[in-house]
C-alpha cells in the first residue's frame, strides 16, 4: 500500500480508463434521473450499487442509497427480517466499495450510519476490519471505524490495546497503531482502569516497549512521534499552576504619574508610570486556562471592588483561554499607600483546555503606592523623546536585593509541592536522557539529537525550582546549533527552539538577567529616566519566549534579532516602549500581539522587511485567526470606507487604530513611503513623532 | 521390492536420454530434457520417486536405508561379451549409508499407522522462499504440483536448553526480547548496510577488499557483538564450520558469499504474503519435489518405468562408447546419453582400463573434493519443542553444545499439518556434517539429549545411553546442568521420543565414474547447491539446450502462482 512509486500510465491502460469513464457517465446519467424521480425500485437500487462499485467516491449514490434504506423502512408490510436483509444489503454494497478503494470516505461513513441503525450484528464488523487491517495496516479509515466498532460492542480497552501491540509487532512503522496507543491509554488512564491507576508504572513500560522500536531503526519517525506523546504524558501535570505574576508576592510598587522620578526609595525595577489611571494584575500560568474570572480569582484591596475586575485573556487568538490573564485596577488619583491580596483558584473553575482543573489554591499579596500626577510634568513626556541608542545605557548596578525576579521565583517554589510528589519525572526523564545520550554515541541522528534536547529542557525546567539554575542550557544550545547546520530545512524551527532556551537562559538566573538591565539616560539632560530596560539585542533571536518571567518589563530592546514573529509579547502588559529595529517583521499583521498592549506609547519598527513581499505568510503561517477577524471588523466601520487611502491599507488601519502610540518609528521598511506614512498620521491622531520627526 | 511384478516391456527402445534413479537432480534434467524436445525414458528400481531424495512411509525408511548401506555387491559375473557388438559392463550399487540405527518406543502405535508418515531421508531440508529452487518451480510451473506451508521461525539453540528466536527482520529486531537496545541498533544498522549496498548505493558500498576478507573478520571489523555474529554466520547465512576456527573449518565464508546468503535470506522474508517467514516445506514432505519435476517431465513426453532395475551398460566393443542399458527384464535399451544415480556405479573387468573415449570425457562435476559425511537424525514426538508454534527450525551453532563440535547442527520440527505424519505428532529431522560416524552420532545425540526424553525401556535403547555415555563429561554436566536448573525445565516437560533413525550419509562419490552421475543430497538446508551442479550436468550432456527455455511459461497448465497456501 504504501511506499510504491506511480507509474505513468501505458496507453492500453488509458484506453481502458476512457472506457471506464465512459460506461460512468451512461450509469450516472441513469442513477441521477432515478434519485431525482425519488425511484426506490429494486432495479434502482441496484444500479447505484453498480455504480458505488465502480466509483465508491460517489456521496450522492450514498445519500440515494440511504433514502432508499428509509424508504424500504418505512413501508407498511415491513418486518424485522426484511429490514435486515435491505441493511445486509448495504453492508455488502459498502464491502465491494471498499474492496475498490479503501480510503472512501463515503463507504466508511456509509457503514457507520448501517450500523447505527442497530439491525446488524457488529461482531461480523471486526472480523472485516481483521481482513482490511491486515491488507493495509496503516490505513486510518480503518483504524478511525475500529474506534467507531470497538466502542459500539463495548470491547475494552485492554484488549484494544493488545490489538495495538501485535499490529506493532507486525510492523512498528505504523503510526495509526501508535496513535491508537495513545487514544486508548489515555482513556485508560482517565477512567483510571485496574493496572492503570498508576500512570509512571505503564509510561514506564510504554518508554521501554518505544526504546525497541527506536534503536532499532532511528530513522522510522513513527516511533518518535509516539515518544513525544510519552514525554508529554511525563512532564505535563494534569492540573494547571500559577507560575508567575505582576506584581510578584511581597513586592513593592510604586505607581508614578511622571517618567522620571530621583533618588526614589523604590527599585526602578517597581516602579510603574501609568497616565490612564489603571494598574495592571497579571497571572501568568503553566498551560493555557480558562475560566479566570472574579468568582475563581478574588482581588482584595481597599480601593477596588473584586467583582468589577474583569479578567481579560491574553493570546493571538480570540479565544477564551490563555495562559496570560490581566485585569486592571482602577487607582485613585489621591495619595495611597495599600496592600492587595490576591487569591487564585480558591473556588473552582479554571480549567486547563486538556479538561483539568486549577487544584493548587495559591495566594499572593504586594503593595501599591501612588504617587499623585502631576499634570505639568506630563506636559513635558509630550515633547520628550525616547531613543533606545547605545550611549542613552548605562549599565544597572546590582545594588537591589528585592527585585521582581526574586519575587515571581517565590511564586513558583510555592508551587512546587507539586513536583515533590512526582519524583518519578525526574527518574523517567534521567533515565530517558541515559538512553538518548547512549543512541547518539551509536549513530548520528537528527531526531535523536532533538529529542535529547527536548528531554533536557524538561529536566531542567522540573528541576528549576529546586536547583534553581537551568544545568543543561548549554548543551541543549549546542544540540540546536548543530542541529541548524545538519537539517537545513527544519532551520527556522531549530532556530526558534534555540532563541526561547536562550531566552530561558538569560532570565534563569538574577545574575544573568541584571546583564541585560540598563538604565536609560537621557542624552541631553543626563538625568537617568523611566524604568530599567531590558536589552535582548543583538542575540540573533528568531522568536521570544521565557514571558513568565518577563512581566515586569516596561522598556524592552529586541533591536538586531531576527524576529519575524513577536507571538506572545502580549503577555508583557507593561511594556511602555519597544524596539523591534533591524529585525525580520515582514508584515503589519505580524505585529498584532502589540494591540493588546495598552500602555504601548513608543514603538521602533524600524529596517523590517514590511511590505518587502506582497504576500503576507504570516497570516497563513501563524495560528492567528486574523485573517477572519478583520474584514467583519472593517465594514462596520463607516468612516473608514469612505476613504480611499484607508481602504487600500486596511491592515495598517486594523493594526494601528488600537494603538495609543506617542513615537513611532518604520523607517527602513519598504511599505514606509511618504503617502503610508500620511496614512498612518491619519489612524494614529494621537502620534506626536513619527522616524523621529515631531508632528504637528 | 524383491517380488517385483513381472517386467513389462518398453518400447521404443531407442531414446535420446535414458534417466536413472528419481532423485532431485535426475527429476530436474528429465524435465530439461523433455521441455528440450529430447526423447527421455525415466527408470527407477524402487517403487517410489523421488530416490535418496524422497519422503517414505515409517515401515519403508529402514529398509530403504539398509538397501543401500551394504557394502558392494560383487559383480554378479565377470563381464561378458555378448554375441552382438556390446560390451556388458555390470552395475554394482555403492553404500550410500552407514551406522543405521532405529530406536521404537512406541511400536503398536507407530507400526499400525507407519503409513501415515512421510518421513524425507534427505532432512532436514527447506525452501527459502527466495532460492534457486523456488525459482525453477515458478519459472517451469512445476508449483502446480505441489503445495506449501511456511516454516514460522528460527531459533538458536544453547548448551542450557534455552531457544532464542533469531533477530532476522526488521519486525524481528524490534520484537526480540534478549538483545540488548545497543545490539538491535547494530544489527539493524548491519542489515541495512548490506541491503543499501545490494541496492547499489554508493555511499554504503562494501569495499572490494573487504568482500574478499573473510565474512567473520567483517562482522567484528563491524563491530558487532559475539551472539549477534553467531545469529548471522549460523543462523542466516548457514554456515556449517566454526568460521573463528580456521584450522577446522572447511567452508570459510568470504564476505561476498555471507552478504549473499543474507540477501537470499532477506529477499525470502515477506516474499510470499502468507509466508511469515524465511522458509517454505512442501505439505507431504520433501520427496514431493522430485516427484513433481517428475510430472512436469512427464507433461513433456518422458516416458517413466518404476520398479525397473538395470543390470548392466551396454558399450560399443570398437569405440567403447556408450550404447546403451540392460534392464533387469533382459530388455536392452539404446540411448545417445545416460544419467546415473549415484548408487550405481560400473565395474570395469578386471584388470582393464576404462575405454579411452570417455576416459578423456571425466565429468567434472563429481569430482567432489572429500567432504566427510553428514549424520542424519529422524525423530518422531507427541509434543512440541516449544509451545504455541509447530513448524520451526533450530541452529546450535559450533561449539554450542560442547567444546569438540566444529560444526552446526541444525533441527528442523515439522507438525502434522504438513502432513507427515500422526495428528498431534512432530517429525524432528537433525543434521550435521562430521568426518567419521562416531562423531556425527556424538553430534546427533547431544541435540536430541538437550531437547527430548528418551525413555529407557526400550528395547534398542541401549545404544542411545551408551552413545551418550561416549560424548563425553562436557555435554554430561551441561545436561544435568539444564535439567537442575534450565530455564527449559523449568515450566515444561521436554517432550517423549517415540521413534527415531539415526544414519550417517556419504557425502563424496567415492569414485569417478565415467558416466554422468548426479549428486548425493548435501549437507545444506535448501537446494541451492544442487540445483547449480544438476544444471551444470544438463549443460555437460547438451551444451547446445537451454535449462528449461522461457516459453515453457507458456504452458497452459501452469498457472505460476507460487504462493504457498496456508
Amino acid at each position: 500500500m504504501h511506499g510504491r512509486p506511480r507509474k505513468a500510465p501505458k496507453p492500453e491502460d488509458e484506453a481502458a480508463s476512457s472506457a471506464k469513464a465512459q460506461k460512468l457517465r451512461a450509469l450516472q446519467t441513469q442513477f441521477f434521473s432515478f434519485h431525482h424521480n425519488k425511484i426506490y425500485t429494486k432495479e434502482a437500487v441496484e444500479l447505484s450499487a453498480k455504480l458505488l462499485e465502480i466509483n465508491p467516491e460517489s456521496y450522492t449514490a450514498w445519500n440515494y442509497r440511504k433514502l432508499a434504506v428509509e424508504h424500504y423502512l418505512n413501508l407498511p408490510d415491513c418486518n424485522p427480517d426484511s429490514i435486515k436483509s435491505v441493511l445486509d444489503d448495504e453492508l455488502r454494497v459498502v464491502e465491494n466499495a471498499l474492496r475498490q478503494n479503501f480510503k472512501s470516505y463515503g463507504a466508511w461513513h456509509h457503514r457507520k450510519w448501517v450500523l447505527s441503525k442497530g439491525h446488524s450484528s457488529i461482531d461480523n464488523e471486526l472480523r472485516l476490519l481483521d481482513k482490511f487491517q491486515k491488507a493495509d495496516s496503516r490505513n486510518f479509515h480503518a483504524w478511525n471505524y475500529r474506534r467507531f466498532v470497538a466502542e459500539s460492542m463495548k470491547r475494552s480497552e485492554q484488549d484494544e490495546l493488545k490489538y495495538t501491540e501485535d499490529m506493532i509487532y507486525t510492523n512498528f512503522s505504523n503510526y495509526s497503531a501508535w496513535h491508537n496507543r495513545s487514544v486508548l491509554l489515555s482513556a485508560l488512564f482517565e477512567k483510571k482502569a485496574e493496572g492503570f491507576l498508576l500512570k509512571e508504572k505503564v509510561l514506564l513500560e510504554e518508554y521501554e516497549f518505544i526504546h525497541q522500536a527506536i534503536f532499532t531503526d532511528p530513522d522510522d519517525q513513527s516511533g518518535w512521534f509516539y515518544h513525544l506523546w510519552l514525554l508529554d504524558q511525563t512532564v505535563t501535570t494534569d492540573s494547571p499552576l500559577l507560575a508567575s505574576s505582576w506584581p510578584g508576592h511581597g513586592s513593592d510598587v510604586l505607581l508614578v504619574g511622571d517618567r522620571c522620578y530621583n533618588g526614589s526609595a523604590f527599585s526602578p525595577f517597581s516602579a510603574l508610570h501609568s497616565d490612564s489611571g489603571l494598574f495592571p494584575i497579571v497571572l501568568s500560568f503553566n498551560q493555557p486556562v480558562g475560566g479566570v474570572n472574579s468568582s475563581t480569582v478574588t482581588v482584595e484591596c481597599g480601593f477596588n471592588k473584586n467583582e468589577d475586575l474583569f479578567w481579560k485573556p491574553l493570546s493571538a487568538s480570540n479565544s477564551q483561554t490563555a495562559r496570560v490573564w490581566v485585569a486592571h485596577l482602577k487607582i485613585p488619583s489621591s495619595d495611597l499607600h495599600s496592600t492587595v491580596e490576591v487569591s487564585v483558584g480558591h473556588s473552582k473553575g479554571i480549567i486547563s483546555t486538556r479538561g483539568f482543573e486549577y487544584s493548587h489554591p495559591s495566594m499572593f499579596s504586594f503593595k501599591v503606592h501612588v504617587q499623585p500626577m502631576e499634570r505639568d510634568s506630563s506636559q513635558v513626556s509630550v515633547a520628550e523623546s525616547i531613543s533606545l541608542r547605545e550611549e542613552n545605557f548605562k549599565v544597572y548596578g546590582t545594588q537591589s536585593e528585592e527585585s521582581i525576579i526574586d519575587s515571581s521565583d517565590q511564586l513558583i517554589i510555592k508551587n512546587g509541592h507539586e513536583t515533590t510528589a512526582s519524583n518519578w519525572r525526574f527518574e523517567a526523564l534521567a533515565k530517558e536522557i541515559g538512553c538518548f545520550r547512549e543512541l547518539l554515541s551509536l549513530v548520528d541522528c537528527k531526531i535523536g539529537k532533538l529529542t535529547l534536547a527536548r528531554l533536557l529542557k524538561a529536566y531542567d525546567a522540573m528541576s528549576y525550582p529546586f536547583a534553581n539554575k537551568l544545568v543543561h542550557s548549554e548543551e541543549v544550545l549546542e544540540l540546536y546549533s548543530d542541529l541548524m547546520k545538519l537539517d537545513p530545512t527544519h532551520y527556522q524551527f531549530y532556530k526558534d527552539e534555540h532563541s526561547i532556551v536562550l531566552l530561558q537562559k538569560v532570565t534563569s538566573s538574577k545574575e544573568s538577567l541584571l546583564q541585560h538591565c540598563f538604565q536609560y539616560k537621557d542624552s541631553v539632560s543626563s538625568a537617568i529616566c523611566g524604568p530599567i530596560c531590558l536589552r535582548l539585542n543583538n542575540l540573533s533571536l528568531s522568536r521570544m519566549g521565557a514571558f513568565e518571567k518577563l512581566l515586569w518589563v516596561q522598556m524592552l530592546d529586541l533591536s538586531h534579532n531576527e524576529l519575524q514573529s513577536i507571538e506572545g509579547l502580549e503577555a508583557m502588559q507593561l511594556l511602555s516602549c519597544l524596539s523591534l529595529r533591524n529585525n525580520k517583521l515582514r508584515s503589519l499583521t505580524a505585529l498584532e500581539p502589540l494591540r493588546k498592549l495598552k500602555s504601548l506609547r513608543i514603538l521602533d519598527i524600524s529596517y523590517n522587511q514590511i511590505g518587502d513581499q506582497s504576500i503576507d505568510t504570516t497570516r497563513y503561517v501563524c495560528s492567528s485567526p486574523l485573517s477572519h477577524s478583520v474584514g467583519s471588523e472593517l465594514n462596520r466601520d463607516e468612516t473608514v470606507t469612505s476613504d480611499v487611502a484607508l481602504i487600500n491599507n486596511w491592515e495598517a488601519f486594523y493594526i494601528f487604530k488600537d494603538f495609543n502610540l506617542n513615537q513611532l518609528d518604520i523607517v527602513g521598511n519598504t511599505i514606509a513611503d511618504e503617502k503610508f506614512k500620511s496614512v498612518l498620521v491619519k489612524i494614529m491622531p494621537k502620534l506626536k513623532q513619527l522616524d523621529g520627526k515631531l508632528l504637528d | 521390492m524383491d517380488d517385483v511384478p513381472p517386467y513389462p516391456p518398453i518400447d521404443p527402445t531407442t531414446f535420446d536420454l535414458i534417466v536413472i534413479g528419481t532423485g532431485l537432480p535426475e527429476s530436474i534434467i528429465a524435465a530439461a530434457a523433455s521441455s528440450a524436445s529430447k526423447s527421455v525414458l525415466h527408470l527407477d528400481p524402487n517403487p517410489f520417486y523421488g530416490s535418496h531424495f524422497s519422503s517414505l512411509p515409517l515401515a519403508d525408511l529402514p529398509s530403504f536405508l539398509s538397501s543401500h548401506s551394504s557394502s558392494p555387491s560383487p559383480p554378479r559375473s565377470p563381464s561378458s561379451d555378448d554375441p552382438n557388438e556390446f560390451s556388458l559392463l555390470e552395475f554394482a550399487t555403492r553404500p550410500l549409508y552407514s551406522s543405521i540405527d532405529f530406536s521404537t518406543f512406541s511400536p503398536n502405535l507407530l507400526d499400525q499407522h507407519s503409513r501415515r508418515f512421510n518421513l524425507d531421508v534427505a532432512g532436514p531440508r527447506v525452501f527459502f522462499c527466495a532460492d534457486k529452487s523456488i525459482e525453477l518451480l515458478l519459472r517451469t510451473g512445476t508449483n502446480q504440483y505441489m503445495e506449501f506451508k511456511s516454516v514460522d521461525a528460527t531459533f538458536v539453540g544453547d548448551n542450557k536448553g534455552n531457544l532464542w528466536s533469531v533477530p532476522d527482520s526488521r519486525a524481528a529486531i524490534f520484537k526480540d526480547k534478549s538483545l540488548g537496545l545497543v545490539e538491535k541498533n547494530k544489527l539493524m544498522r548491519f542489515f541495512k548496510l548490506v541491503q543499501g549496498h545490494l541496492a547499489g548505493e554508493q555511499d554504503v558500498k562494501i569495499s572490494e577488499e573487504d568482500l574478499q576478507s573473510p565474512f567473520v573478520d567483517f562482522l567484528n571489523k563491524m563491530g558487532l557483538p559475539p551472539k549477534i555474529k553467531s545469529f548471522i554466520l549460523y543462523a542466516i547465512a548457514m554456515a556449517d564450520y566454526d568460521q573463528e576456527d580456521t584450522g577446522v573449518c572447511r567452508d570459510l565464508l568470504k564476505t561476498k558469499d555471507g552478504i549473499d546468503q543474507l540477501a537470499l535470506y532477506n529477499a525470502s522474508i515477506g516474499r510470499f504474503q502468507n509466508a511469515s517467514g524465511a522458509f517454505l516445506y512442501p505439505i507431504y514432505g520433501q520427496g514431493e519435489l522430485s516427484q513433481a519435476f517428475c510430472r512436469r517431465a512427464a507433461v513433456k513426453g518422458c516416458l517413466y518405468v518404476l520398479r525397473m532395475p538395470v543390470t548392466a551398460l551396454l558399450v560399443d566393443k570398437d569405440t567403447g562408447c556408450y550404447k546403451g542399458v540392460r534392464l533387469a527384464s533382459g530388455q536392452d535399451i539404446f540411448s545417445q546419453k545416460l544419467i546415473l544415480d549415484p548408487t550405481f556405479k560400473v565395474t570395469l573387468p578386471l584388470g582393464s582400463s576404462p575405454p579411452l573415449p570417455l576416459k578423456e570425457k571425466l565429468p567434472f562435476f563429481s569430482l567432489k573434493d572429500d567432504k566427510g559425511k553428514i549424520a542424519r537424525g529422524i525423530c518422531i514426538t507427541k509434543a512440541s519443542l516449544k509451545p504455541d508454534i509447530s513448524n520451526f527450525l533450530v541452529v546450535y551453532p559450533p561449539r554450542s553444545l560442547f567444546p569438540e563440535q566444529v560444526t552446526s547442527i541444525r533441527l528442523l520440527q515439522i507438525a502434522s499439518n504438513l502432513a507427515v505424519c500422526l495428528p498431534g505428532m512432530f517429525v524432528l529431522y537433525i543434521s550435521a556434517l562430521c568426518n567419521d560416524d562416531d562423531q556425527g552420532k556424538k553430534l546427533i545425540h547431544a541435540v536430541m539429549n538437550m531437547l527430548l526424553t528418551v525413555p529407557l525401556d526400550s528395547e534398542s535403547n541401549a545404544a542411545v545411553q551408551s552413545e551418550t555415555a561416549e560424548i563425553g563429561c562436557a555435554v554430561q554436566d551441561e545436561t544435568s546442568e539444564s535439567s537442575s536448573g534450565g530455564p527449559s525445565d523449568s515450566g515444561e516437560e521436554k517432550p517423549t521420543l517415540l521413534w527415531s533413525a539415526l544414519y550417517s550419509q556419504e557425502l563424496t562419490l567415492g569414485q569417478v565414474d565415467f558416466i554422468c552421475s548426479t549428486p548425493m543430497p548435501d549437507g545444506k538446508l535448501n537446494y541451492n547447491d544442487l540445483i547449480d551442479t544438476t544444471f551444470k550436468i544438463f549443460q555437460e550432456i547438451y551444451p547446445e539446450e537451454e535449462f528449461f527455455p522461457e516459453t515453457s511459461l507458456e504452458n497452459p497448465e501452469g498457472d505460476g502462482d507460487a504462493s504457498p497456501e496456508t
